[in-house]
């Protein structure tokens, strides 16, 4: 095995060994917080569960696929060696440090702070000072994701830089800028709390932080989906990219509107205006339109490749579709899934509209079926393309891949549909348990027993998964044709210096920040704001 | 799909872009004239108050918690949200009236929602959370804690009691208590 497929399974299995641990718990409480008794459970658990399956998922899973399918991206797409193995392997096994740290005061009930962390509660530094040298170790790949693309462009003078690699950086940059945040709430509010230094926190000032990053965090998470709608599904499908114009402008509008919109989940918080609100829930809207976009090129690409297959009529073409193939199946799905999740993510953002929604199961079931649903089928189906890359070896079943798609499509939206009822209903979030015995919640036990069925069919999935991949280790067929990403239609010779690169999109982003941010995070050092004092969840003493 | 050239995929794209740009724009007036001309905004206060010192502040002193009528007819619900409970744990108000929950927390940050209405609000440490409503439904309804406050959180929640106009009656002194369930 090569060294550059040793690097990037390495990231892979890591990130999918933490998810599948994550549905585990996951499914556990869906048990607790249904009228079915469950074995285990206190609320002490619960919390744990909660922490344990939101931090794996949220930054475990996302960042070490996006690590190592990044590398992956970087020396397929560019046909060059990765600069900087060494390092990168020296990032990853800081990373894997910071996960170990994190996950064990997790396990030990000594960090149930949820993977939002929610200061003024405090637990073991361990779990904060784990997840930043997570982030140092994501850090270090962007870095490595720059020079990539700089290098082949001082090789390719004038020449565009393939989509895929333009993405993968878009997404490096995305992530710089977006950690910020986070990073300064950890290191300078959570961290000295945390190790006794202060005893107390502005919380005001630690929610428009974390607010800074909670948005565009979700869009780094969903690059790699978009990577592949943009340059797997197309040649999965048997045709080719409708637009590669149109994919660099809508990763360039990623970039730009991720960032200055996170406030729209603070919509409800008392610390900030009505003004300042209203500015990030209009940036917001605009957030839409690069996804409304890649809805238009994509459909067109399969529209092309469902002609090429001698597809006629208007919808003819759909049926003309290579559906048995994971990666068609797949963007098929996601396709199905954005539809409602990005129904109900219009409603989250409208501003007014959000106090019918906020902190209710709507806002489970909307980035459960968002993110779990749309970005992470994309995960599964990157997977099983690149598999026969990464092992040399060709899948012995492609209906076991194909099932489990289905399985966690069908299962997202068994969960999902009664969790936006209930939500509708007033079900809030994040409690371990209800007391079936209201009248008002004892309606709601029977939606809530739906779900959990959505949640064993999503564990089933999941498992699927492992078995799947672990199947390309054992395989004994050699692999057939090398992998590829897709071209356009009419591929670019050249492109604007601006389509090219990033320098004008982050001058533009520094503007945006400081309009969106800028007096909303001066205003705790400007005026006086009260603090409040520090409450330890792990039981040390002051 | 038009894609001889180049030139033709690009103007399919725009003419897409400009349908597009014309929706988003349409949802932005939507919440713009929700916000204008129906007042539906989020509850934003920016009124702080020292989590430490809440219990001594006269507004949020025991004595002065759950719902009062004002001289002018106002009604006001004060509630302090701490770890694991609500102060008081049942609150009393007139339907088809205006009322103005006023909350705060001495310790970590809660949120309430009540079931069936759009009233929700994030209840910081530091800060009057502030929420202007009209009830229409009477009733008992679930006030709970909806944001993760620790280890009690699934136990702190509260009853909204919902009464027609003309059985709330506020006492000399214009508080009004829910009487026992």
């Amino acid at each position: 095995m090569k060294s550059l497929e040793r690097l990037t399974l390495a990231h892979l299995w890591t990130a999918f060994i933490a998810f599948a641990v994550a549905c585990v718990f996951g499914l556990w409480q869906m048990l607790a917080r249904s009228p079915i008794p469950t074995p285990g459970f206190t609320p002490s658990n619960y919390f744990i569960s909660v922490t344990a399956h939101g931090a794996a998922m949220a930054y475990v899973l996302t960042t070490f696929f996006i690590m190592g399918f990044g590398y992956f991206t970087a020396e397929t797409a560019l046909q060059r060696p990765l600069p900087g193995k060494r390092i990168a392997w020296a990032a990853f096994g800081v990373g894997l440090l910071g996960v170990v740290m994190a996950v064990v005061p997790v396990l030990l009930g000594r960090a149930s702070v949820l993977y939002t962390f929610y200061p003024p509660l405090t637990g073991s530094a361990w779990f904060y000072i784990g997840l930043v040298l997570v982030v140092a170790s994501s850090w270090v790949w962007c870095a490595i994701m720059i020079v990539a693309m700089r290098q082949w462009k001082r090789a390719n003078p004038g020449r565009p830089v393939p989509l895929a690699m333009y993405a993968t950086v878009a997404n490096a940059i995305l992530w710089l800028w977006t950690t910020v945040g986070v990073t300064v709430e950890l290191v300078f509010q959570v961290i000295p709390a945390a190790l006794g230094l202060v005893d107390t926190v502005d919380v005001g000032l630690s929610r428009t932080l974390f607010s800074w990053t909670l948005h565009a965090i979700v869009y780094f998470w969903l690059f790699p989906a978009y990577i592949a709608f943009y340059t797997m599904a197309p040649e999965a499908a048997g045709g080719r990219l409708y637009s590669d114009t149109m994919g660099r402008l809508s990763f360039i509008l990623f970039v730009l509107y991720s960032l200055p919109v996170g406030m729209h989940h603070l919509f409800m918080d008392p610390e900030h205006s009505t003004g300042f609100k209203f500015v990030q829930m209009t940036l917001t809207v605009l957030v839409t339109v690069p996804t409304l976009l890649t809805i238009f090129t994509i459909s067109a690409s399969m529209e092309f490749a469902g002609r090429l297959r001698g597809g006629k009529g208007l919808f003819g073409w759909i049926g003309a579709l290579p559906w048995e193939r994971p990666m068609v199946l797949a963007t098929g799905l996601a396709f199905f899934m954005l539809w409602f999740g990005g129904g109900g993510g219009l409603i989250n953002m409208s501003y007014g509209m959000n106090a019918m929604v906020h902190n209710t199961s709507w806002v489970t079931a909307h980035f459960h079926l968002i993110f779990g649903g749309t970005v992470v089928i994309m995960y599964f189906a990157i997977a099983y393309a690149i598999w026969p890359q990464l092992t040399g070896r060709e899948a012995p079943s492609l209906r076991a891949q194909r099932i489990q798609l289905w399985l966690w499509a069908i299962g997202m939206m068994v969960m999902t549909l009664p969790w936006h009822y209930l939500g509708l209903q007033g079900q809030w979030r994040r409690v371990a348990q209800f007391d079936y015995a209201n009248p008002i919640i004892a309606a709601w036990g029977s939606w809530v027993v739906v779900s959990v069925a959505g949640g064993a069919m999503l564990l089933a999935s999941a498992l699927l998964f492992i078995w799947n991949l672990a199947a390309f280790h054992r395989a004994r067929t050699p692999v057939q044709a090398p992998f590829r990403f897709a071209l356009a239609i009419h591929p670019p010779e050249r492109v604007p210096a601006s389509l090219n690169g990033f320098g004008l999109w982050n001058a533009l982003v520094a503007v945006l920040m400081l309009v969106a941010y800028g007096y909303p995070i001066a205003q705790f050092f400007i005026h006086d704001r009260p603090v409040a004092v520090v409450h330890r969840v792990d039981g040390a003493q002051p | 799909m038009a894609a001889r050239t180049e030139h033709e995929v690009l103007a399919t794209e725009l003419r897409w872009t400009i349908a597009v740009v014309a929706s988003v724009a349409l949802i932005s007036l939507a919440i713009l004239w929700a916000g204008l001309v129906h007042f539906i905004n989020p509850p934003s206060n920016l009124e702080t108050i020292d989590p430490t010192k809440v219990h001594l502040s006269p507004e949020f002193t025991e004595a002065n918690l759950g719902t009062r009528v004002d001289e002018g007819g106002r009604v006001t619900t004060r509630i302090v949200t701490a770890q694991f409970a609500f102060i008081p744990p049942c609150v009393v108000v007139p339907a088809d009236e205006p009322v103005t929950l006023r909350l705060v927390s001495p310790d970590v940050i809660h949120g309430v929602l009540v079931t069936g209405t759009n009233v929700n609000t994030m209840v910081v440490p530091g800060y009057v959370s502030q929420v202007h409503t009209v009830f229409q439904k009477t009733g008992d309804l679930l006030m709970p804690c909806h944001e993760y406050c620790g280890i009690g959180h699934s136990q702190m929640w509260s009853t909204v009691r919902v009464v027609p106009k003309a059985e709330f009656k506020p006492g000399p002194d214009g508080r009004a208590l829910c009487e026992k369930p």
